[in-house]
This record gives structure tokens, sequence and C-alpha cells, in this order.
């Protein structure tokens, strides 16, 4: 599943991020990568979010919550 | 030793008080608020420090030293130039992890390094604990505990800086990662450096290094560059053309900066002591604040408060400010005449820069309160969240809701909102923000609406006000649509990503700093710009072809209003005055009330004045549907001439600042002329 379709309060782990390379380097920068705990916070219907990752939070537009590949559950 | 001086830089995340911390060392009142991105150019200061003195450069904030952003490219560019000696890592000690990535990068760079772990007031207000001792072990770094905030550890930090500059950062105390204790890696590289890269890559770094030394004797920080050079950084790549394609077979980026993180997460293992209770706070005013639902009504419901407080309390504190300034006025004209002065000066005095520069100041208080509200907006950290709320509006212009932030300045002073439109990395979503930011109404042209609709209001005056926020809004963004349908189709949008702060109380030192370098920016221009404004008027109002004129249809002034009266006419502003007044709204857009109150020889500085001055406007056929017009003309028509000179600056191109001002024109034009047909249809003139 994407983050986009993430439940608010739920925690899920990325697996891997299919974006233009701009974007996916700025959140690889921000420790968005393989294996981090994502917790989505708010959402959107159309999938611009809020999640915090290492203790960052962050909002999102959708093209990019749509990009972000992610499994449920903690490690 | 005796004076010698440091040149130190400060760079770090965006938002985690690298400002704050310049200002408590140079006593400088830069701008400061609780948003990412407040900080667009970078500043210099120096201070004297027991026998050094320091110069500071403040750096705008960034994430990363990669090459994917203009504000990037210029940070590295500069750490590594001669004009640095010492760089102080500032980092946000409440969001360690994320700020570590950071100072990994700069510790690389190679220059000293000295990490400045600010907030710690707050770490311990949440409950975490930092091995500060651990730390600066793993490192390899000094690390000093601060508080920009509280003015704490800002000695013990000077003080490292200057006895770490020159040296490299020393040896960290051996650490092993889980992988690395075997490593079969030709040296091991973990007693020189804190950030030790897998066997391969590491293989990897000292062939490029070997090869880059070969090529250029005198690179500085080989291994920097040869990092980079596995990243693929194009800069580095250009710089340093040497063969590579043997060694790099691809991008290791992805790699590095996992690594880098692996290393973080072992450092904050052993750092981080207690982790922070959950901010709940923060959480339980974003599900209100950010509802998918009521985010939005939320963020109106705020400006209106915003501008309730301007217009309502504003006018309020401006009652009793109004008859001091007109006490004072009387007082001064009383004088000049006890004296027996010319009445050609008196007249000057009195007609001229009283009734122009006062008259612009009884409208201190609106502005003094419009500035305190968007003070609190900016530093509770609010902003962020309104670039969330607003992404879907400004989606379907083709912006990202980031693009708001700069528009939601706008409200206060346009020069710094087009200045804020930095942090928009696209190009054309800069240039298009900076398009429609002048369109959102700002403090200046706040006397115009306060004044007009309360001489033809009444008890709509405030509405009336009001509704000029919303048309600049509904503009702008009919401006953006069109734009967006029409010259840019087919582009790819540009997506938010932007950090959402912790909530805070404001913090009344920021305020203050804030709402009184607004007012003293506003007095400074009713004494330079507003004074010479009032002067001219007078100048051109009192002389015409023929020397010192009697009847004022005779003057300069006159004969240059006549000239836009055709124009303005349609729009119901065929009135020459006018057409002068809003040529000089140009200069400054208070000077659009200033010459009001000069041309109709007005004194605006009391209620009785006010009053006077709508029977003389009535008298001359100018109605209500007239003066909307009018405030509908000045909240679209060209800005004053610094955010002329700032759009000029931020676009580099004449081509677009003209432009602009033509499209300006003309939709200001356009709107008047149909409130004013359609309104005189409907009320009937």
């Amino acid at each position: 599943m994407t983050l986009s379709e993430g439940i608010p309060g739920t925690e899920y782990i990325v697996e891997s991020t299919r974006l233009n390379e701009k974007v996916g380097r700025r959140l690889e920068a921000l420790g968005l990568i393989h294996g981090t705990k994502v917790e989505v916070l708010n959402r959107k219907k159309n999938g611009t979010m809020i999640f915090k990752a290492r203790g960052t939070r962050m909002a999102i537009g959708k093209e990019i919550s749509m990009g972000i590949y992610v499994k449920e559950g903690t490690l | 030793m005796n004076g010698q001086v440091i040149n130190v830089a400060f760079a770090g995340n965006p938002n985690c008080g690298k400002t704050t911390l310049f200002n408590a060392y140079t006593g400088a009142r830069l701008k400061v608020a609780n948003w990412p991105g407040v900080t667009v150019e970078k500043k210099e200061g120096a201070f004297k420090f027991h026998e050094y003195q320091y110069k500071l450069v403040d750096l705008p904030g960034i994430y990363s030293l990669t090459c994917y952003s203009t504000e990037e490219i210029l940070s590295r560019q500069y750490l590594l130039g001669d004009e640095v000696d010492v760089v102080v890592d500032v980092a946000d000690a409440s969001n360690l992890e994320r700020n570590l990535y950071l100072t990994l990068q700069l510790i690389e760079l190679g220059k000293p390094v000295v990490l400045a772990l600010n907030m710690m007031d707050i770490v311990e207000e949440r409950g975490m604990e930092l091995d500060i001792h651990r730390l600066p072990e793993m490192l390899g770094i000094p690390v000093v505990p601060v508080s920009a905030r509280k003015r704490t550890g800002l000695e013990v930090l000077m003080h490292a800086v200057a006895h770490h500059q020159g040296k490299g950062n020393s040896v960290p105390v051996e650490h092993h990662h889980d992988l690395v204790c075997q490593s079969v890696h030709r040296h091991n590289h973990h007693k020189e450096f804190a950030m030790v890269y897998s066997d391969d890559i590491e293989d990897k770094i000292d062939d490029l290094e070997e090869r880059l030394l070969a090529n250029f004797p005198d690179i500085v920080n080989p291994r920097w560059h040869a990092i980079k050079m596995l990243e693929k950084d194009p800069e580095v790549m250009k710089n340093y053309p040497i063969r590579t394609d043997d060694i790099i077979d691809r991008s290791y980026e992805h790699e590095i900066i996992n690594q880098k993180y692996d290393f973080i997460e072992e450092v904050i293992d052993e750092v981080l002591m207690n982790k922070a209770q959950k901010e709940a706070r923060t959480e339980k005013i974003d599900q209100w604040m950010t509802h998918p639902v009521w985010g939005m009504p939320i963020f109106f419901g705020i400006m209106a408060l915003v501008f309730l407080l301007t217009f309502a309390v504003g006018d309020w504190i401006a009652g009793g400010f109004e008859i001091f300034i007109a006490g004072v006025a009387n007082g001064i004209q009383y004088g000049m005449e006890m004296l027996h002065l010319s009445p050609t000066l008196i007249s000057l005095v009195c007609d001229g820069i009283i009734a122009g520069v006062g008259g612009i100041l009884t409208f201190l208080p609106n502005i003094f309160m419009l500035f305190l509200a968007l003070a609190f907006l900016e530093d509770s950290g609010y902003m962020s969240r309104v670039a969330y709320v607003m992404d879907g509006l400004m989606g379907k212009m083709g912006l990202s809701g980031r693009a708001f932030i700069p528009m939601l300045l706008g409200f206060g002073c346009t020069v710094p909102a087009i200045m804020s439109a930095r942090t928009l990395e696209d190009t054309r979503d800069r240039l298009r923000t900076i398009m429609v930011t002048p369109f959102m109404s700002c403090s200046a042209r706040l006397p115009i609406y306060v004044l007009f609709s309360k001489m033809f209001f009444g008890k709509f005056a405030m509405i009336a006000a009001f509704s000029m926020y919303v048309l600049g809004l509904v503009v702008a963004i009919i401006v953006a649509l069109i734009y967006s349908k029409v010259v840019c189709r087919n582009e790819e949008k540009n997506c938010l990503l932007i950090e959402l702060p912790e909530y805070k109380s404001p913090n009344a030192r920021t305020i203050i700093i804030y709402v009184w370098e607004k007012i003293k920016d506003y007095l400074t221009k009713a004494g330079t710009t507003i004074f010479v404004g009032s002067v001219l008027l007078w100048l051109i109002m009192n002389f015409g072809a023929a020397g010192m004129v009697t009847d004022i249809s005779d003057s300069f002034a006159a004969s240059i209003g006549r000239f836009l009266v055709p124009v303005l006419a349609p729009a119901g502003l065929g009135m020459w005055q006018i057409g002068v007044a809003l040529i000089s709204g140009v200069a400054a857009k208070e000077l659009v009330v200033s010459s009001c109150s000069v041309l109709f020889g007005m004194n605006i500085n009391s209620d009785i004045g006010v009053e006077n001055f709508h029977y003389v406007l009535e008298g001359m056929g100018f109605g209500r549907v007239n003066a909307y017009a009018l405030m509908v003309f000045c909240l679209l028509y060209i800005p004053c001439m610094a955010a002329i000179a700032t759009i000029r600056k931020e676009t580099n191109s004449w081509r677009w600042t003209i432009g602009m001002m033509l499209m300006q024109l003309i939709v200001a034009w356009g709107m008047a002329v149909i409130v004013f047909q359609v309104g005189s249809m409907l009320i009937g003139g």
C-alpha cells in the first residue's frame, strides 16, 4: 500500500519510494528511508497528509504520499 | 592574539533557532518566528568576546548539503570557502535525530565544527535527557548545550569556537558499529572519522581520494569530494573532472544516506536517555487546526479575528491617539501664528506636513494591532499548518500550499512577503507566487480602507474594509488560476513538503521585536517618504505655471490630475485630486490618504475633520459607490516603489516586473469600473 491510504493514528514502515529524484532525495535527507517508522497523524481525503517520522512532523501533498510505499505494523 | 578575528558561520536545519542565537550574540533584531524558512538571506554581524573579534554569519536553514536546492548549494559553497573559520552547527536538541544528519555532513566538510545544542530548555521541559558527554565522544566535535531564547550557554559556545578554530575535528572515541567490528578494510578509518561507511564504500572512497590527490594536489579535504563523487554530485563532478567510471559504477547516494542514518540511530540509542513524553499538546491542537473539514473555516475565522482586532480594537485605541495628535497639531499652528511667521510657511507646515504626516500617524494603532496579530500567528507555529490547510485550494492554481505563506505575509507588507517566496524551490512557482502576492492587501493600504469606509459606510464600515481583504484574495486566486490554465498548462505540479513545528506559546521578546520593527518602519516612512511626499504635494498644489496660485485649479497638481480624469471617470474616480493621490500612492500607499487630506485641504486627524471631509466629497458628487471603487482600485493597482524594486530584484527581470505592473493596472481599473458601473445601477448613483 502507499502512505496515502494510511489511517490517522496508525504506524507504518517505509518499504520504498517511487518519486521524482528531487523530492525523493529530499525525503531521504529527512530520514525517510527503507525501514523508517512513520505515523500518520492527519489526512485529507485526497491523500494530502501530516505524518511523523524520526520525531519530525511533516505535511506532504498527495503526489508525494502516493509515491511512498509502506507496510503496516511496528518493527 | 589581541583582536584576532574569527569567522563563524551558523548552519543548521530550518526553524532550529539560528537567527535567535545570532540576535542574542550580535544584538541584532532580525526577524524570528516559528515556521521553517523565515531567514532567506545570509546575514552578517560582529561582536567582541574576551580577546577575540567574532564575525558571525547566519545562513538560511537547510536539511542537507546535497545540491537539490539553490539554498543548499549556496550554503555549501560558502561553508567550503575561506571566509569561514569555524562552523557552528545549530541543532534543535529536542529533535536531535533529524538534526544530526546535517551535522554528519558538516563534519565531513572538514572545517572545524562545534555543535550548539539549542532548545535545551525544551528538552528538559519534555522530560528528555541527553548524555552530552557521550555525544561529543561519538561525533568527535565539541558539543555545547545552549538556549538561544533564554540566553544560556552563549559564552561557553564562543569559548569552544575560539579554542576549536584552526584545528581539525578531533579523533572520535572509537566506537563499534555492529558490522564493522570485524572490518577487513585496508585501513581502519574508525580512528579518524566519526562517520565511517561500509567496507566496499570506504574502498571506493580511498581509491577516489588517491586519484583526486594525484590530479589536484591542492585539493582540500579529498575525502569529502570523494564521498560527493560517489553520490554523483554534479557540482563536484564538474569541478574535479577525473576518471571515475572504473570505480563508480552507479550512484551510491542511497547507501550513503542509509548508513548515515544507521549511525545516527546508534548515536541516538546511546545518547538519548528518556524519549520525550508524547507531545500531546501539539497533536491535540492539530486535530482541529488541520481537520480535513474544519481546517479551512478555522483559518478564515482566525483571519477574520485578526482583522476584527485591527479595525475594532485599533480604532478604539485610535480614538485617544487622534485627540493627542490633533492637540499637537493645533499647538504647532498656534505657536507659529504667535511668532508671526509667514503665512506660506504656516500653510506648508499645517496644510502640507501636518495634514499629510499627521493624517497617517492616526492609523498607527490599527497598524500596531495588525502586526501584533500577525506576530502571534507567526510565532505560534500555525503558519506551516496554513500551508497544509490551503494546499487543496492552491493546488487548483497549480501551486503548493507552501506558496500561501508568502501570500499570508503579504497582509503585513508586500516586500518581505515577496522575498519569502524564495523558500519555493521551483522558479515558476516563485514567479507565480510573486505575481499574486501584491493583491494581498498590505498594511499600508489599511489607512485608505479605514478612512473611506468610516466616512461612507457608517456601521458597515468594518465589513466594507474586511471585504477588501477577501476581494484581494479572490482576485489573487482568479489571476493565478487563469495564468495556470493559459500560460502553463500540462505542467507538473510541485507538491507540498513542509515541516510542522511544535506549537508554542509566543515569546514576548520575539513579539515585541517583531511589532516594534514594523512600527519603526511605519514611523520612519511617515518621517521620510510621506513627509517629502506631503511637502511635494503642497508645492505642486500651491504653485502653477504662473507661480504661486490662489485658485487651486490653476496649480500643477490640477494639471497633472486632469490628465488622468478621462481614464478614471468610468470608475467613478474622475476627479483630479484622486488622480494625483493615486499617482502619489505609488511612492507609498499611505500617501493616498495623505494626499487626499492635503489636496482637499482637510485635516483628518479628528472625527470632525473626517466628517467635514465626508461632506465635501459628497458635495462633489463622490458617494458611497465611488468610495468603494476607490478602495478596490487602491487594493489592486501597482504596489509601492519598494515592492516594485523587490519584485525586480527577486524576479531578476524588468520584463516580468513591468508586465506585472501593467496587469495590475488593468485588473484594478477593470474591477473598479465594474464596481462603479454595477454599483451605480443598483444603488442609483
